[in-house]
């Protein structure tokens, strides 16, 4: 039989429902796979053995019962560590918040537990989700399981490379860039940022609240949608939280699989279609190979002009540290985390910016130093305000796009990953990692990530984008399915198969 | 390229409650100045009369009854809370002075 951390999540619950294995065998093989290969690929920031072990007896225990286990009931999970967990800590990668237990759980992390998932750990990140390489973790970088010298993409890169490296076959990630999307197609792993408001931010700790949006990460389409299912729906605790019907997500990864994509309308976008500088000649390669197989699966293929998108990064990195420099203003070393020069002589503000300037990294710093730049009174009408009119804009141009095409498709990302430390202290060249990938967030619709082929020069993953209107999230899944069955059949076994042994 | 000086680095950094060193000072000036340089570029657009978004979706307030919260929604215990406080005294947050000196 194959490995138990080879299996996908939908084969794993399976095996449990069925009996063939049990839920703690499943976890203890995770367990002893992260003991062996996470010290060289550094994804978990903190692995809850004690806990997964808990979790995985109770489902062992209600199916000796005879109750009906969930879709999920058993898989094993790693969780971003920007999402709070009662009892275990959470630090969003920073040092403010090192040996910090919160008092509650995040909605998702409370759905999780409600399905059964099996959550393993907190996976690493950039510290609050600002990067796109995960070298930003105040823990030190996680590395790309492709190349242990690149990196795994962020912020989730700790989410992504547990998948890639076989440590879990789901992991939860937070998208307000790319931050899903752009680990995933580094690391030939499927990412999903649903609807802005699909899935409750109650507990995931704010970064930029009008376009940060926890998802699903996996290692096939279909188990994307079953996690999909499981976290997304109405939350009254989140005022953002969507009061609608979650849209059919699995039913639609089925029906993409076997029925295909033929009539459907793909846009490509012209301005991400890899014309412009900075894109890798085997990225461009093998993202026109995907448009020609979505062609030769019957679906029309429109070019889609969105002139706007040209000035989505510039818009984003105005507004994302604007909202950043207020969210993070709640960490004034009172109620939590990290306190320094707490003497008897330094006022409580002097406490303050001691303790900010010791606890944050150089990344928030800047971030956070822009954000009060772009806000403040003279610059706030020339950037900040401008940057909102660009999103009006932004929201102008998928309207149109969607009038004329289903799904959008563009490269995920310019490049495949790139070297641990090429880019560490030069925020511009990292920033353009998300470059294809920030619209989305700003028009707040949804986007996947899924694997369409390693690029010839380097060998390194390759990601597909696929974009869908507002609550069309069952678009993604259904076109993401049809690619990756025509790819797998196209190469004979998924792509993670190629992973070199840890 | 908009140029950022030194000192309005350090009123940035007063105002964000961050005591950065003098080297963190020059490193972030040239840092923020070409940051600062390239976003500028969405004045590019002409957008006059074009409304400002702030959320993608339209929003509206969320109320509740004022009433004490049903069961299973999660409360704050306090001895857990006040216990990963980095002080706590009397069952309360202790911070440092307020006031200054004089």
């Amino acid at each position: 039989m194959t490995e138990l951390y080879k299996l996908t999540a939908a084969e794993t619950a399976a095996a449990i429902a069925s009996g063939e294995t049990s839920a703690v065998e499943v976890a203890e093989a995770h367990l002893d796979r992260i003991a062996k290969v996470d010290e060289k690929v550094h994804a978990f920031l903190h692995v809850d053995t004690e806990g997964a072990l808990a979790a995985a007896r109770a489902v062992d225990a209600k199916r000796a019962a005879g109750e009906r286990l969930g879709p999920l009931a058993g898989v094993p999970l790693a969780l971003k560590d920007l999402f709070t967990t009662r009892g275990v800590p959470t630090t969003c990668g920073s040092r403010i918040l090192e040996g910090w237990i919160p008092p509650y759980d995040a909605t998702v992390t409370r759905r999780l537990r409600e399905a059964d998932v099996v959550v393993l750990g907190k996976s690493n990140m950039d510290e609050f989700a600002m990067g796109s390489s995960t070298e930003n973790s105040a823990y030190g970088p996680t590395r790309n399981p492709w190349d242990l010298e690149r990196i795994p993409g962020g912020s989730g890169g700790g989410s992504a490379a547990a998948l890639a490296s076989f440590q879990a076959p789901l992991a939860i990630g937070t998208d307000t860039g790319g931050s899903i999307r752009q680990p995933g197609a580094v690391t030939g792993t499927v990412g999903v940022k649903p609807t802005y408001g699909g899935v409750s931010r109650y507990g995931m700790v704010a970064f930029s609240s009008s376009l940060d949006q926890g998802g699903p990460c996996a290692r096939t389409v279909l188990d994307a949608a079953l996690l999909h299912e499981a976290i997304a729906g109405h939350d009254p605790l989140d005022s953002t939280s969507i009061d609608a019907p979650v849209p059919a997500v699995v039913e639609a990864a089925r029906r993409g699989a076997a029925e295909g994509i033929k009539g459907l309308r793909v846009g490509v976008v012209k301005q991400f279609s890899g014309e412009g500088e900075g894109y890798q000649a085997g990225v461009v390669q093998r993202f026109q190979e995907s448009v020609e197989l979505m062609r030769s699966l019957g679906a029309e293929i429109v070019e889609i002009d969105a002139p706007s998108f040209d000035y989505a990064l510039p818009a984003y990195y105005l507004i994302a540290p604007s909202e950043c420099s207020s969210n993070l203003a709640r960490f004034d070393a009172m109620r939590y985390g990290l306190r320094v020069g707490d003497d008897g002589a330094h006022s409580a503000e002097e406490v303050t910016a001691l303790t900010r300037e010791a606890g944050f990294g150089a990344e928030v710093k800047r971030r956070i130093m822009l954000g009060t730049y772009a806000l403040s009174s003279g610059y706030y009408d020339a950037y900040y305000g401008q940057a909102q009119k660009v999103r009006t804009l932004i929201i102008r141009d998928f309207e149109a796009a969607f009038e004329r095409a289903d799904v959008l498709v563009s490269p995920t990302t310019p490049t495949t990953a790139f070297k641990i430390g090429e880019r560490a202290d030069d925020p511009m060249a990292m920033y353009l990692a998300d470059l294809c990938t920030i619209p989305t967030n700003l028009a707040g619709n949804a986007g996947m990530s899924l694997p369409c082929g390693l690029a010839p020069e380097d060998g390194l993953p390759v990601g597909l984008q696929i974009l869908a209107p507002a609550m069309a999230d069952d678009r993604l899944y259904r076109v993401g399915a049809a690619v990756e069955a025509a790819l797998l059949e196209q190469w004979g076994r998924p792509i993670l198969d190629s992973v070199p042994t840890l | 390229m908009s140029a950022i000086t030194r000192e309005e680095v350090a009123h940035l950094a007063r105002l964000s409650r961050l005591e950065l060193s003098e080297a963190e000072l020059d490193h972030f000036a040239e840092q923020l100045g070409a940051i600062v340089g390239a976003v500028a570029r969405v004045g590019e657009l002409p957008t006059q009369d074009v409304p400002p978004t702030s959320h993608a979706l339209p929003m509206t307030n969320v109320f509740r009854e004022d009433v004490v919260r049903p069961d299973g929604t999660p409360i704050l215990d306090r001895t857990e809370v006040l216990g990963q406080a980095p002080a706590a005294e009397e069952n309360r947050f202790r911070v440092p002075r307020i006031l200054g000196e004089d």
